[in-house]
């Protein structure tokens, strides 16, 4: 499924969007399938899959043990691939991974297997525009959102030719920082949902974790909210891990809900 | 051949592979780097400090039985004698300084061996700056006394618990704090890597290393040398005494660390040549020649000498030696140690395990003729902090 057609039909149903992230293969590559389904039970709108990458520089503790967790269980491309693949669901799936993975693969290579594996859109957090041409092609090649991200740092200039190219969501950062759970919301994360004008749809990530945020986050005028540590940290905790995934994700759901 | 500032790619390696939260802050640092690169005050500024702080100019020194050893004319240039024993305070004053005309009231660092580390709690503490350098684990307790000598200086040494414990870590646990602390904190990256301006940035603070020598081979030998031979992990300290003869006829030699072999598993290689076996790829900022297995994941480098035990190298060397300016070649461990000893006893000089390896290549080449008559061997740091590692091998 299109992002853009899954933010239509939330935009009739009046709801913001929950975007779940886990990293494919933690901690084995079985596991994922599962956690996906479990997620998307719970009410997710779109599975976020990390491709994990062995130097995850945007990545703070709790994900980049998840990384760590998946390398050592033995994920690879291929595997993602082959997985992904496997799973059909009926919501968006995107990838987010760094750029040398998809610049090894090849980016033809790598964007054809995205959508032969029914994979929507591609988050790269280490590649800022002016680094993205070649793959931005690629992605139109292969009708694939290239998602960008854009921070409380970007000057006005940047923020124009991020908005100018992105397609499926722009993935506002919330905060100066790595991904992480935190408790609070950032003050500059409402400022930034008030400077990114786009008919785009405007998602938030980093530090989010529970309902009450989600929903501070909606109300604000985002469209959508990411959160990804807060269910890595139920798998690094490996108890009930379907079940409270689920339980995490309809809780976010909920409150998203406006 | 020159790269205008204005471009961040040395041909197709460099750029800017970063989070968009850091992209105003290169950004900024460039501006601020093209403003006071040639800005009268601040080099005057910057050449006190090398002069009466740093104690430079570095001596070029003619070593006699050396050269008789090995057959061939050698100058050891003697960053060993830069205050902190190593070339990296040439960089450290530099981007210390342009820190404080930034304003920034932080400054953080990566550092494998300490070297760099220690270079920066150097600097920071003469410019009055809050200090802060991410170390691996591994290397806190490797090398334990240059974590005190950052102490001593009013640095914060944090030890890096996440992947390997080692220099890559440390890079990229700095790159994250670089994130959270954008606004107030400089990061005074240690070699010629990372995202541009980085890679130019230290490349033309280290310079200073070359430009000497022109003038010091002039007055002594009356041209240049026919080759110049350097150690390269990064490759800061062959880039800076590389640069000023780009456009000159001398052969340049980057020595890699050829480790315990040319090997490579699907997770690490047991050498850090990256230049001689890397494939072209993306990491810690910049597109580079990068020690990675065929999914592009980043293998564990490896070397008896912490400074050039790193999976990427200074794009600007990739594009030297795709270009064939630089002949990439390297010196394996043991080869290194024996280049140390010869230095030791036939010149009174400990060099680093580092500089060993350069002193290696010329053991191994200068016969073949290769390097010509007149070889200039960058003397990269003094290997006091070595000699553990060197007792350790004799047992």
């Amino acid at each position: 499924m299109r992002i853009d057609e899954k933010f239509r039909q939330l935009k009739v149903r009046k709801e913001g969007a929950l975007i779940a992230y886990i990293c494919a293969g933690d901690p084995l590559p079985a596991a994922t399938k599962e956690y996906v389904t479990a997620l998307v039970r719970g009410g997710v709108d779109i599975i976020e899959l990390g491709l994990p990458f062995s130097d995850p520089v945007a990545d703070g503790p709790t994900i980049q043990a998840g990384i760590q967790r998946a390398l050592e269980g033995g994920m690879t491309p291929d595997l993602f691939f082959k997985m992904v693949a496997s799973l059909k669901l009926h919501i968006p799936i995107v990838v987010m991974t760094y750029y040398n993975l998809i610049f090894k693969r090849g980016l033809a290579r790598f964007t054809k297997d995205c959508a032969a594996s029914g994979i929507s859109g591609i988050i790269v957090p280490d590649l800022p525009p002016e680094e993205s041409d070649e793959l931005l092609q690629a992605c139109k090649e292969n009708d694939i959102d290239l998602i960008y991200l854009v921070a409380p740092t970007t000057t006005q200039e940047r923020m124009d030719r991020i908005l100018a190219e992105g397609t499926g969501f722009i993935y506002l950062v919330a905060r100066l920082g790595v991904t992480g759970v935190r408790s609070d919301v950032a003050g500059s994360t409402g400022e930034l949902i008030k400077r990114v004008k786009t008919a785009t749809p405007k998602a938030v990530g980093f530090g989010i974790s529970n309902g009450k945020q989600a929903a501070q986050i909606i109300r604000a005028g985002a469209d959508g909210v990411i959160v990804g540590s807060a269910f890595v940290d139920i798998i690094a905790k490996g108890e009930d891990v379907t079940a409270r995934l689920e339980a995490l994700a309809r809780e976010l759901k909920e409150c998203s809900k406006n | 051949m020159r790269n205008k500032l204005e471009s961040t790619k040395f041909g197709k390696y460099g750029g800017q592979f970063v989070p968009e939260v850091l992209m105003p802050a290169l950004e900024e640092l460039t501006e601020y780097y093209e403003k006071f690169k040639d800005d009268v005050v601040f080099n005057e500024e910057l050449d006190y400090y090398l002069r009466d702080f740093a104690g430079r100019p570095s001596p070029l020194y003619f070593a006699q039985r050396l050269s008789r050893e090995y057959g061939v004319k050698i100058y050891l240039k003697r960053e060993d004698l830069v205050h902190g024993g190593a070339h990296k305070l040439n960089n450290t004053l530099g981007q210390g300084l342009l820190a404080k005309y930034m304003g920034k009231k932080r400054i953080i660092a990566e550092t494998g061996a300490g070297q760099h580390g220690t270079a920066c709690a150097m600097a920071g503490a003469t410019f009055g700056i809050n200090t802060e350098v991410y170390m691996g684990a591994k290397d806190t307790v490797r090398q334990r006394m240059n974590v005190y000598r950052m102490e001593l200086m009013g640095t914060k040494v944090i030890p890096v618990k996440s992947g390997s414990q080692t220099l890559k870590d440390a890079i990229n646990e700095a790159m994250r704090d670089w994130v959270a602390n954008v606004e107030t904190t400089h990061y005074m990256i240690g070699s010629v890597v990372g995202p541009h301006p980085f890679p130019t940035m230290v490349r033309d603070f280290q310079s200073v290393i070359g430009k000497e020598v022109r003038s010091q081979i002039m007055e002594k030998e009356g041209c240049f040398p026919d080759s110049i031979v350097a150690c390269t992990g990064g490759g800061s300290n062959a880039m800076g005494i590389f640069y000023p003869f780009i456009e000159e006829d001398v052969d340049l030699f980057a020595v890699e660390a050829g480790g315990s072999g040319m090997k490579t598993t699907d997770k690490e290689a047991l050498h850090s040549a990256t230049l001689c076996t890397g494939e072209d790829g993306v990491l810690h900022g910049m597109r580079t020649k990068v020690l990675q297995n065929k999914d592009g994941q980043i293998l564990e480098s490896s070397s008896i000498a912490a400074g050039l035990d790193y999976a990427g190298v200074g794009p600007e060397l990739a594009y030297l030696a795709d270009i064939g300016r630089l002949k990439p070649c390297n010196s394996m461990d043991s080869e290194a140690l024996l280049a140390f000893h010869d230095l030791c006893r036939l010149e009174g000089i400990i060099p680093a395990l580092e500089s060993s390896h350069a002193v290696a290549y010329v053991r191994k080449a200068a016969a073949t003729g290769e390097l010509g008559d007149i070889v200039v061997i960058n003397i990269s740091g003094r290997g006091d902090k070595d000699l553990e590692t060197v007792m350790g091998m004799r047992k």
